[in-house]
């Protein structure tokens, strides 16, 4: 006889789970992704359904399976490259800020990195463009929810098909190494991100101010009151006339006040600069 | 629409290729090896060609070099897509003159990436 099926009561108590902890929303529509994503999880432990797994998210003393679950159920879609045209305009704009910027290190957040592909990126753009040591070399600090994609990232090891998704055979050449099946990123490579675990909607900003803040296509499986909440801490994070890159679905207009379309670098984002007048009024106040 | 000719001794392989480009707007060629496709390429040269490494009659590396010598005004771009998926191979596919490398198996979204890094996609 077949397992029972599961209720609906069950997919939306961990949908609501998953809101809860990392702000993620699961559109109706998407639903059976739930069933899908936890099945490794279900088959582990024996159980039949998302009614019994609830059971025992319920019944359990440590936040261990509660971790599990948000971690199954996080979108880690990702790829080497993406958007190969936005981190190109990233690396024009970096170049620009050093002209500008000589005496430090410029700052690169790359918030919601899933297993690290985009930072990644950077740091082979960056160093092929001239900027990989000293004070040329950008600061890149990537951020993520999920311990597991997190240690992934850290470990540099993709598979054959991770690595091949936009990343061209020659960069593969220079930075990566074949390990079995997989490829590992050389540690000339991976020294140059510093990975964090960060929660977006819940956690303050990592210390320090940033020059450019990449958070791409992370924003669109937010409520609009979550992203507002992200908008903020994002906000808080970036220097004045700093750049805000997002995915190509996503916008600041009309949800934030904080960043307005950047002129010079289509489809970035510039942080507001406090007027003179309202700095005067901060210092004074 | 931009035409692929997929160079593979394996029908299935060809079938599926062909299936996976078709879906990405190409107009698909087939040769069953690398004798075939260079009378294919000297009679109407493609946009790319999908090669294979071991073919009978012809390599894909002998096609390679026999590419080279042609003298076709404008070469395609050629992608390798072959299980030979160690650094070394890809080393010589590169420097002999291939301008991308797909490791078999591949699917839909690494064959699109490398038609998109070549810029025929």
């Amino acid at each position: 006889m077949p397992p029972p099926q599961s209720t609906a009561s069950a997919m939306n108590m961990i949908a609501a789970l998953l809101e809860q902890r990392s702000g993620q929303q699961i559109a109706a529509n998407r639903a059976w992704r739930i069933e899908t994503a936890l099945k490794p999880i279900l088959r582990e432990r024996g159980l039949a359904n998302l009614d019994e797994l609830v059971a025992q998210l319920v019944a359990a003393r440590s936040g261990e399976l509660g971790d599990q679950v948000v971690d199954a159920l996080l979108n880690q879609e990702t790829s080497f490259f993406r958007d190969a045209a936005v981190l190109d305009a990233v690396g024009d704009a970096v170049q620009e800020m050093r002209h500008q910027v000589s005496d430090r290190r410029l700052r690169i957040w790359s918030a919601g990195c899933s297993t690290g592909q985009e930072p990644l990126s950077l740091a082979m753009l960056f160093a092929e463009r001239g900027m990989g040591d000293g004070l040329c070399a950008p600061e890149i600090v990537a951020t993520d929810l999920s311990p597991a994609a997190l240690a992934r990232a850290r470990s540099g090891k993709f598979s054959q098909f991770e690595i091949q998704r936009g990343l061209p055979v020659r960069r593969m050449m220079t930075w990566f190494d074949s390990q079995g099946g997989d490829w590992v990123a050389k540690h000339d490579l991976v020294r140059r991100v510093q990975f964090r675990q960060h929660n977006l909607t819940a956690d303050p900003a990592p210390p320090g101010k940033f020059d450019i803040i990449l958070c791409r296509n992370v924003l669109l499986y937010f409520s609009p009151a979550m992203r507002r909440t992200v908008f903020d801490v994002l906000s808080s994070a970036i220097r004045p006339g700093g750049l805000l890159v997002l995915g190509a679905g996503e916008t600041v207009i009309g949800q934030t006040e904080h960043f307005t379309p950047s002129e010079r670098f289509r489809g970035f984002y510039r942080a507001a600069i406090p007027s003179l007048h309202t700095s005067r009024a901060a210092a004074a106040g | 629409m931009k035409t692929c000719l997929v160079v593979d001794d394996s029908k299935v392989i060809r079938k599926v290729a062909r299936h996976i480009l078709e879906t990405l707007d190409f107009e698909v060629r087939e040769a069953g090896d690398g004798r075939e496709a260079l009378d294919s390429c000297l009679d109407t040269p493609p946009d790319v060609i999908l090669l294979d490494w071991n073919m009978p009659v012809m390599s894909g590396m002998d096609f390679l070099r026999a590419l080279k010598d042609s003298g076709l005004p404008t070469r395609p771009k050629v992608v390798f897509c072959t299980t030979e998926n160690g650094m070394a191979y890809i080393r010589a596919a590169i420097e002999a003159g291939a301008d991308e490398y797909v490791m078999k198996p591949f699917d839909r979204e690494t064959l699109e990436s490398k038609l998109q890094i070549v810029g025929v996609a």
